[in-house]
């Protein structure tokens, strides 16, 4: 008879079979991970930040086009990169409780307040959430701009980069960033930067978003640039009809046809 | 694995690969720090503060780990923010650096951060506290510390002498960084300093392309005077 009690504390069976497994050769499944370009910059009234669309399963694209801007809340967005889930169920929380937190508080909440509580949240896990983020809005206090590694550090700078094209954005970043840039002269260089990273790195590619807050008004530009868009095939590679001879046709009735007879008294259930 | 290597980085760890110092002198005190934070060879940020604020009066220079050593001080914050708030007086530098000594050691197995605590209280004045890897307390004149300082403790040994002023001691740090940087290849970018005084804490900056220069071995290069020395040979490749 099995004994009722059981040890205290964790417990790691699960570990050691999964370790048995792997040494066979089947490791775990990978997460979907977001190789990506995301990027952010300061303009002269506000926060300009981009990424681009494509998510990947190891070699495989798993999705063309996905959205990699998530909201936080009206004038606070986050771009997220790493593993696809991570991302996207940080951001969902730290959005649910930053509402919360300007309904109990009666303000609009600040981007520091997000940037804490992301950070906070990150740490605690220790690297185990792979969320990279670029965390961009502006508050009472003026626009700001930060970026949070999976580890829970956080920087604080004018123009940003992250995920496997961040190399490639960052040095379009570097030449070509202004202090007090105009709307469309920060734009343009967010696209850029995308772009550097769409054609540069094997993770990154597809499309291009982009969204600019300023105090007033929040603007998401869903796929403002698709540079890689599917064309018409120039020639029809199908099968003419007709082209495969065959002796003979037989249509066979695939429809099973039954007869019910009552044996025994009582109703027969309806079936309509 | 039969124990952990608590120094080891995490994979994909953002590392504060540095060189900061701190040094105290009769009003004050000078705290210091170069401005790079690399994820691996590549630099995340070439412009980070590394200098803390945890209180009106007390700083802390960071190194180790970026995500950890953020952590550490956003927690002594809070609780100097308690400190002040109940006591009704700035907390002295001491209890800062008790508070950093705790969490470091209490949490050394979870931790890769070497902390320097600095700062000016009115009980003793201008202090230097020194928390290594272990998460051991030490009391100092003046500290370094992070990746680059390996280089520079013979320089800070022949140096430093008691009884400097402020611009002396700005001078010290300054120099002191700059050679750390010029060696240490995960340390570099810009200079950072704080001069922490009862009357206010002072930021300097010093930009990359004005750092002092030491020798920058050009004399080896140029030709030895009254010598000549015959060009070097060199044939073109032909090319087809």
């Amino acid at each position: 008879m099995a004994s009722v009690f059981s040890a205290p504390g964790f417990d790691f069976s699960n570990q050691l079979r999964n370790n048995f497994i792997a040494e066979k050769g089947l490791p775990l499944p990978k997460a979907t991970s977001t190789g990506t370009t995301i990027v952010g910059c300061l303009f002269e009234d506000g926060i300009v930040l981009g990424a681009d669309t494509r998510a990947t399963e190891g070699p495989i694209v798993a999705d063309k086009n996905c959205e990699k801007i998530h909201y936080i809340t009206e004038s606070i967005r986050c771009c997220g990169a790493g593993t696809a889930a991570d991302t996207e169920f940080t951001t969902a929380l730290i959005s649910s409780n930053m509402e919360l937190h300007g309904l109990t508080s009666g303000r609009k909440p600040r981007v520091v307040t997000a940037m804490t509580m992301l950070k906070q949240m990150l740490f605690r896990y220790q690297g185990q959430i792979g969320a990279a983020l670029v965390l961009g809005g502006v508050d009472a206090t003026g626009p700001h701009l930060f970026t949070i590694h999976p580890h829970g550090s956080t920087d604080k700078l004018p123009y940003v980069t992250m995920g496997s094209g961040s190399l490639a954005a960052m040095a379009v970043f570097e030449s070509g960033w202004q202090a007090n840039m105009t709307r469309d002269a920060a734009l343009q260089l967010v696209k850029d930067a995308i772009a550097a990273g769409i054609f540069n790195d094997l993770g990154s590619g597809s499309n291009i978003d982009a969204c600019i807050i300023t105090a007033s008004h929040t603007e998401m530009l869903r796929n403002v640039e698709m540079p890689n868009v599917r064309v018409q095939k120039e020639r029809q590679y199908g099968f003419r009809r007709g082209t495969t001879a065959w002796k003979s046709e037989d249509v066979r009735n695939l429809i099973v046809s039954e007869e019910i007879t009552l044996l025994a008294g009582g109703d027969e259930m309806d079936t309509t | 694995m039969d124990h952990i290597d608590f120094q080891q980085l995490k994979s994909g760890e953002v590392n504060l690969g540095t060189s900061i110092m701190a040094v105290q002198f009769a009003d004050g005190v000078v705290i210091g720090a170069d401005s790079r934070t690399t994820t691996g060879s590549y630099i995340a940020n070439r412009v980070t503060d590394k200098l803390t604020h945890v209180h009106d009066r007390v700083y802390c220079c960071r190194s180790g780990s970026a995500a950890d050593t953020q952590a550490v001080a956003d927690i002594v914050h809070y609780y100097l923010q308690l400190y002040s708030q109940s006591s009704g007086a700035p907390p002295p530098v001491h209890t800062a650096a008790s508070l950093f000594q705790k969490l470091c050691y209490e949490n050394k197995d979870a931790l890769s951060a070497g902390i320097i605590v600095a700062g000016w209280d009115k009980e003793i004045g201008p202090s230097v506290y020194n928390i290594p890897l272990g998460g051991g307390l030490f009391r100092q004149p003046w500290a370094i510390g992070g990746s680059g300082s390996t280089y520079v403790y013979g320089y800070c040994d022949a140096t430093y002498q008691e009884g400097w002023g402020r611009d002396e001691t700005i001078n010290f740090v300054k120099n002191t960084l700059a050679l750390a940087m010029s060696r240490d290849g995960s340390s570099g970018g810009v200079i950072r300093m704080c001069v922490i005084t009862e009357g206010g804490v002072e930021r300097l900056f010093v930009p990359g392309n004005e750092l002092p220069k030491f020798w920058q071995g050009t004399e080896v290069l140029s030709p030895v005077k009254g010598k000549a020395v015959p060009e070097p040979q060199v044939v073109p490749m032909t090319v087809e």
